[in-house]
């Protein structure tokens, strides 16, 4: 388990944060600190915050209250400067669905400024070069969670923020996409989990959220993580 | 931002030529409508004012029919998250759009005015056209901004088809107005003048004004 | 903290008795127009109720326009009274204009009247504001939402007018009198000292709105803070709740 990072080597820094829709607090007075080539795995039963969590990082939600800074800069003042090194990978694949995979990833390559080539090579090491000229309606949900991987790294983003990431992928594809998106890629990671002890496994840190509270921070272990879902 | 502007459009006339969603729904609508006209009117033809009117009526109704469309896959495919991700101007969402709803309408066109010309109006159109031509131009891009900024404002309330006609019609009356008058002059049956000035600088007026005001206040619509 | 109540005693006293005054010279003081008789007398409630919706609608934009910029909500609530109270007012220019067209010209509409014609257009268009935001159930997009269409709405009103005006059958419009030249001192009298009457009464609503609004928000907090709830949730709600 990693130290406190300090403030110069601090890729999140959240103080405070609230959220909420209406009446419902979807995130309340949330403390957080993640440093670089950190992996923090959040865990929680569902409507506890999580994805809120991850939105508000991702730049597409805004804070109601406190502080948040990722990547050196403050949110959402400077959500134009922390986009283009942000990867997002949520429960949508945010993919077009009459589009094919290929045709799909230019359109994002465009919106982030990315070279064709790189669409090339990321499909040949997800192993979807054959299947990218199909549109995405016609794909199985394993294969478009694939193509969304790959669209979450297509600008080679430092900060990786991954909702439930191998939800519907076999473990022949989880092998493909964990350079990409694991440990193993070495880029500061955010990723949400419901398995205490597989999530444990890949943590340099822990955040148990319990309606919007930050009930667990640093390390747990498996039970304690277990006692949240009760 | 034209790069942003440019990869939105290619996409959504992709999508469009792919599926078909929008222009022949919108097109069959028009030519539907001048049908309904005849009956209803009980007129074979029609010239000046009222065939105007009829004209710009109709072509507004297909408006709203396509202006229902424009955000649907953005809202239901996760595109807004999509693109709100990238590191772009906001506002090139709300330009990509309005081009596209203005082609869309531009295409409906080509089908539209000769479908008119055959089916409900007297006096010749080969004379008039270049006139006709200027006003369908200032009007479109008027009822495309509008569109547009309606279409943004509807698809994420709950009644989002209905709120979306409710507000474009109010707003797009002046475009109605000044269109159907510049308009009417060309169909005279008599034989055809000139599109007044006036009405084309009107025409051109609200489309810069309402042009900026949606330019200005479209990013509210998308952040959260 | 609710600064509405503070002056609202004065202000409605002094709304009293301007609109009265208002009346009194309506009715004895100005003299009976010539050609429409004494249903011309309309035109002292017609016009200066246009005029101030109309500054009620900007001010609707303009407060819309101070809410994106800071966003702070007390600003989406002061527009949303601006423009309910200036809808009110909207209905009340159509009725009016309606009661005046149809004694003088013996029809219930006229299509000649730009003011009128533009009210009905302009109504139909802020009548759709309150729909819009019950549509919308997150409050703070809600917020959002409004404001952006007031902005929209604002803005288009003086546009709206300059197109119905310009349109070529009111070339030589059948005026409800909406035009103020050459007007005789005491119909201007009269006139100024009702537009006056109007604005007070607007100003004082919609103080008496927002002082309304601002104790039922204070009480809710306050069973909120006792309970730890708020009370039975009324549900969607077309109209802003501010929290703060």
């Amino acid at each position: 388990m990693s130290s406190r990072p300090s403030r110069a080597t601090a890729v999140i820094e959240l103080r405070g944060v609230t959220r909420s829709y209406g009446e419902r607090v979807a995130l309340d007075q949330v403390d957080l600190d993640v440093g670089a080539a950190e992996t923090l795995v959040v865990f929680g039963p569902n409507g506890a915050g999580k994805s809120t969590l991850l939105r508000i990082l991702a730049t597409l939600l805004r804070p109601h209250a406190g502080t948040v800074r990722v990547l050196g800069r403050e949110l959402p003042r400077d959500g134009y400067a922390v986009r283009g090194q942000v990867g997002f990978l949520g429960h949508e694949p945010l993919l077009y669905r009459e589009l094919t995979g290929r045709e799909n990833l230019r359109f994002h390559a465009r919106l982030h400024g990315v070279p064709n080539g790189r669409i090339a090579e990321l499909l040949e090491r997800t192993g979807l070069t054959h299947r990218a000229d199909e549109p995405v309606h016609a794909l199985s949900r394993g294969l478009v969670q694939r193509f969304a991987v790959c669209r979450a790294v297509l600008h080679d983003p430092a900060l990786l923020l991954l909702d439930e990431p191998r939800a519907n992928l076999d473990p022949g594809s989880i092998d493909l996409v964990e350079p990409l998106i694991g440990r193993a890629s070495g880029r500061t990671r955010v990723v949400t989990s419901h398995d205490p002890v597989g999530g444990l496994e890949e943590a340099d840190q822990v955040l148990g959220l319990r309606a919007g509270r930050a009930e667990i921070t640093g390390t747990a272990t498996a039970d304690e993580l277990g006692a949240l879902y009760r | 931002m034209r790069h942003a502007v440019g990869a939105l459009l290619r996409k959504d006339l992709r999508a469009e030529l792919r599926t078909l969603e929008s222009i022949p729904a919108m097109t069959l609508f028009a030519v539907t409508t001048f049908v309904l006209f005849h009956f209803g009117l009980d007129r074979n033809s029609l010239d000046g004012d009222l065939a105007g009117g009829v004209l710009w009526v109709t072509l507004l109704f297909a408006a709203v029919l396509g202006q229902n469309r424009l955000f649907v896959a953005e809202q239901e495919q996760g595109g807004f998250d999509g693109f709100l991700l990238a590191p772009v101007d906001r506002t090139a969402l709300f330009v990509a759009k309005a081009i596209a709803l203005f082609a869309f309408l531009v295409v409906v066109e080509v089908v539209a005015i000769p479908a008119f010309a055959i089916l409900l109006l007297g006096p010749d159109l080969l004379d008039p056209l270049p006139g006709l031509i200027a006003v369908l131009l200032l009007a479109d891009a008027g009822i495309a901004i509008v569109g547009t900024l309606v279409a943004g404002i509807a698809i994420r309330t709950r009644a989002r088809d209905l709120i979306g006609p409710l507000l474009t019609l109010p707003l797009l009356v002046p475009v109605v107005l000044a269109a159907s008058e510049a308009t009417a002059p060309l169909l005279a049956e008599a034989g055809a003048s000139g599109p007044p000035g006036r009405w084309l600088a009107i025409l051109a007026i609200y489309d810069l004004t309402i042009g900026l005001v949606a330019y200005g206040v479209f990013d509210f619509l998308l952040e959260d | 903290m609710s600064l509405y109540g503070k002056g609202l005693k004065p202000l409605s006293i002094a709304t009293v008795v301007v609109l009265v005054g208002a009346l009194a010279l309506a009715a004895f003081y100005a003299p009976e127009d010539a050609d429409q008789g004494i249903i011309q007398k309309t035109f002292y409630i017609h016009v200066p109720m246009a005029i101030v919706a109309l500054c009620g609608f900007v001010a609707g934009g303009i407060f819309g326009i101070l809410h994106l910029r800071t966003r702070d909500r007390s600003y989406d609530l002061k527009s949303y009274v601006a423009i309910h109270l200036s809808l009110i007012l909207a209905v009340g220019v159509l009725i009016t204009g309606s009661i005046w067209a149809r004694g003088s010209w013996g029809s219930w509409w006229v299509w000649d009247e730009p003011m009128l014609v533009s009210f009905l257009i302009v109504f139909l268009l802020y009548a759709t504001y309150q729909p819009l935001r019950f549509s919308i159930e997150d409050p703070e997009r809600q917020a959002r939402y409004a404001s952006v269409f007031a902005i929209v709405a604002g803005s288009f009103v003086p546009l709206n007018f300059a197109a119905v005006r310009m349109a070529q059958s009111y070339v030589h419009p059948r005026t409800l009198g909406t035009t103020t030249g050459g007007m005789p001192g005491e119909m201007m009298l009269t006139f100024l000292v009702a537009l006056a009457g109007m604005a007070l009464l607007f100003v004082t609503l919609w103080k008496y709105e927002m002082a309304a609004k601002h104790a039922r928000f204070q009480i809710k907090a306050l069973r909120r803070r006792l309970t730890g709830d708020g009370g039975p949730t009324a549900g969607r709600s077309a109209a802003p709740q501010v929290t703060a």
